[in-house]
């Protein structure tokens, strides 16, 4: 039982992580205004938010049979308190560091009509710090992750994220300020005489 | 009471959900803003309308329960 | 940019001395003894209500472009927010509006009849903090009226001047309230209205400067005193800055209901009257020279008095020419936070700088009808509704014009610009604040 429980723990993990990525990168796609092929755009405002409430699901299968697999003792608790666990104290720390992350994002954006909005975006945006803690508590606890196509895959799903952060920057960095934006406007039609 | 649609146009930066998701009441201009039916929602098109609302990326969709508000200086 | 003179009477003047004309307006700045002198101490109430039901009672009306019944503000601000709580009250003297003095020449000549206002506003709503907001860095006339009345404990609150941008928007309400909190001058959605909910969650009255004039009469001579000038669904009389032919740009306080031919002319070789400002509408000559000063009036053709701006316009001039550089400016202007706003503004200049040269593409016109029917009730704030309504009463007022262009003709014998525009339009956010 203890061996079913500990192989189901290492694969939800993996999981996890493939779904946040594609959580991550769906949120910027929908800050970007961007679309899947052939799909609507309420496709990707839903995708962003069913997908991450799934990975949330299988996160707690996760930590579930982590804590039920006997082997070693992991307190339930340190899936939400950082680094209260004795076994793998730090790598595991990571993982609690980032579900309290996704937790505190899940709440606010339940109740994202009641809040504050500046309160939702700030949290919102420690996103950016959740997926690379999740990812370091992937690689860090799990030897899979360590060797072979796994390491392949999770460094794929990290240049992965580190292309969409790029591309979101960019945008940032190219987005013409409130102050100058009729004045871009009105040189366009200047020119598109 | 009669519900109205209202956007919050400083919110509002074009994505277009809305106009998907309610097409009956939500247009888009050329430019991609909403155009809304100001109107109150139809009791069968209440459900859409919650579901636009909780949809929009901007959380610039409103429903409001008052009569149109007066255009404000 | 041409001095403004005050002209309080010119021909006529019996008439309008008899009908308790000029109230505003000294002929010279008035100090504190001066003012004292002519009025007489502020008429504190001890309490709200008797003020608010004289002004109710006097049918006056905000002289700020809105037109918005005073005591109604006056009293959802006194019933708003929780008691004894914070109440904010501001003197809005911004005039943003470019071609309007009055508000300047009203403070810089009786400062003290606009202060005076401001603390009867103050204690009918039960205010805890009172603004000034200016267009320009106050004038020693005002410091001095503050000083002075402060050393002799006239004010019942203290005074903070802030200075607004020179931005078209500053003196809208929201964006009053948002600059007052340290921001920008900006306008922000509306609900809740600032009344209920403005500067720092308070209630807070934003009152044109002329409007506080008025009301510290109405405070000491009483609303029959208000009413014998002016009609009688629009008593009263309000400030108007007149931009004619055959004078200087001046201000002149008139009764409301006064014939536009006796303050812009007879109209001899006008082609259009301007009636409220940018925002304001364009009325054909002669087929208008009958109105007269009162909404009533104006409303027949789509006019509104708006903040007093009356400008004729002289028949060598190109119209078109004028309603393409004041819609440049307007779009210019635009606070650039709504997408319809941000994007129609820009088009309608553009393709109105189009009709303004020789020749024009067809489409030209249907655009501009498309665009105007496209922004119009769909800003935070009525910049793309008033910059509608000044660009659809040109096309209908100048359409022989616009045929004269498509043709490759003009009727104007005058280039020069007519209408009055600030020079620097805002590239960064600095221009805001």
């Amino acid at each position: 039982m203890n061996t079913a429980f500990w192989y189901a723990s290492r694969a939800t993990g993996i999981v996890a992580l493939l779904l946040l990525t594609a959580v991550l990168v769906l949120g910027i796609l929908v800050n970007r205004q961007g679309r899947l092929p052939g799909l609507p755009r309420f496709a990707v405002t839903d995708l962003h938010r069913n997908l991450s409430l799934l990975s949330v699901a299988f996160i707690a299968v996760h930590v579930l049979t982590a804590v039920a697999d006997t082997y070693v003792h992991i307190p339930l608790a340190a899936a939400v308190i950082p680094f209260a666990s004795g076994y793998e104290r730090f790598w595991l720390g990571l993982g609690a560091v980032s579900l309290d992350i996704m937790l505190a994002m899940i709440v606010t954006s339940l109740l994202r009509g009641r809040l504050n909005r500046v309160l939702w975006r700030a949290v919102h945006l420690l996103a950016y710090a959740s997926w690379p803690v999740a990812f370091a508590h992937s690689i860090g606890s799990s030897k899979d992750l360590q060797q072979g196509w796994m390491l392949v895959l999770a460094l794929g799903c990290a240049m992965i994220v580190l292309a969409a952060v790029v591309w979101r920057l960019a945008h940032s960095a190219r987005q013409v300020p409130r102050a100058g934006r009729v004045a871009e406007i009105l040189s366009q039609r200047a020119v598109s005489r | 009471m009669a519900e109205r649609l209202r956007v919050n146009p400083i919110q509002c930066t074009g994505h277009g959900v809305c106009a998907e998701l309610l097409p009956e009441l939500v247009m888009l201009d050329e430019w991609g803003y909403p155009v809304i039916d100001p109107r109150p929602v139809p009791p069968a098109l209440d459900r859409d309308a919650r579901r636009a609302v909780a949809a929009c990326p901007a959380l610039a969709l409103k429903l409001t329960r008052s009569e149109q508000p007066a255009r404000s200086g | 940019m041409t001095a403004v003179v005050n002209q309080t009477a010119s021909g006529g003047a019996a008439r309008q001395a008899a009908a308790g004309l000029p109230r505003l307006l000294p002929q010279a700045p008035e100090d504190l003894s001066a003012h004292l002198a002519r009025y007489g101490p502020t008429p504190y109430r001890g309490q709200p209500n008797l003020l608010i039901a004289d002004v109710e009672a006097s049918g006056l009306t905000g002289r700020g472009g809105a037109a918005f019944p005073v005591h109604r503000k006056l009293a959802v601000v006194a019933a708003a927010g929780p008691r004894q709580g914070r109440k904010v009250v501001v003197a809005n003297g911004a005039e943003s509006e470019p071609a309007s003095r009055k508000d300047e020449l009203l403070l810089r000549l009786a400062p003290n009849l606009v202060l005076d206002g401001l603390q009867l506003a103050a204690e009918a709503v039960g205010a805890t903090e009172a603004h000034l907001y200016l267009h320009y860095a106050p004038g020693p006339q005002i410091l001095r009226a503050l000083a002075e009345r402060a050393s002799r404990g006239l004010d019942w609150l203290g005074v903070t001047i802030t200075q607004a941008p020179p931005r078209f928007l500053a003196g809208q309400e929201a964006a009053v309230v948002n600059r007052l909190g340290g921001g920008p001058a900006l306008p922000t959605f509306q609900p809740p209205r600032v009344s209920e909910r403005g500067l720092g969650g308070a209630p807070t009255l934003v009152q044109n400067a002329e409007t506080l004039a008025h009301l510290a009469l109405i405070a000491r001579y009483g609303p029959r005193w208000f009413r014998a000038v002016g009609t009688s669904d629009e008593p009263g009389s309000m400030l108007t800055t007149i931009y004619r032919p055959d004078a200087r740009a001046h201000v002149r306080e008139a009764a409301i209901g006064t014939p536009l031919r006796t303050l812009l002319g007879e109209g001899a070789d006008v082609q259009a009257w301007l009636i409220g400002g940018y925002h304001g509408t364009w009325v054909p000559m002669p087929a208008a020279a009958g109105i007269t000063l009162d909404n009533a009036s104006l409303r027949r053709f789509g006019a509104a008095a708006g903040a007093g701006v009356l400008a004729a316009l002289p028949s060598g001039r190109c119209g078109l020419a004028e309603v393409a550089r004041v819609t440049g400016y307007l779009a210019a202007e635009s606070a650039g936070q709504c997408g319809p706003c941000l994007n129609g503004l820009p088009r309608i200049a553009a393709a109105l700088a189009e009709l303004a040269g020789p020749g024009h593409r067809r489409r030209t016109v249907a655009d501009l009808q498309r665009w105007s029917g496209l922004v119009e009730g769909r800003g935070a704030c009525n910049h793309p509704d008033g910059t509608v309504r000044f660009v659809r009463s040109a096309l209908t007022t100048f359409e022989p014009e616009i045929r004269r262009h498509a043709r490759g003709q003009c009727s104007a014998t005058d280039r020069r610009p007519y209408l009055p525009l600030p020079d620097g339009l805002p590239t960064r956010e600095e221009d805001w604040t």
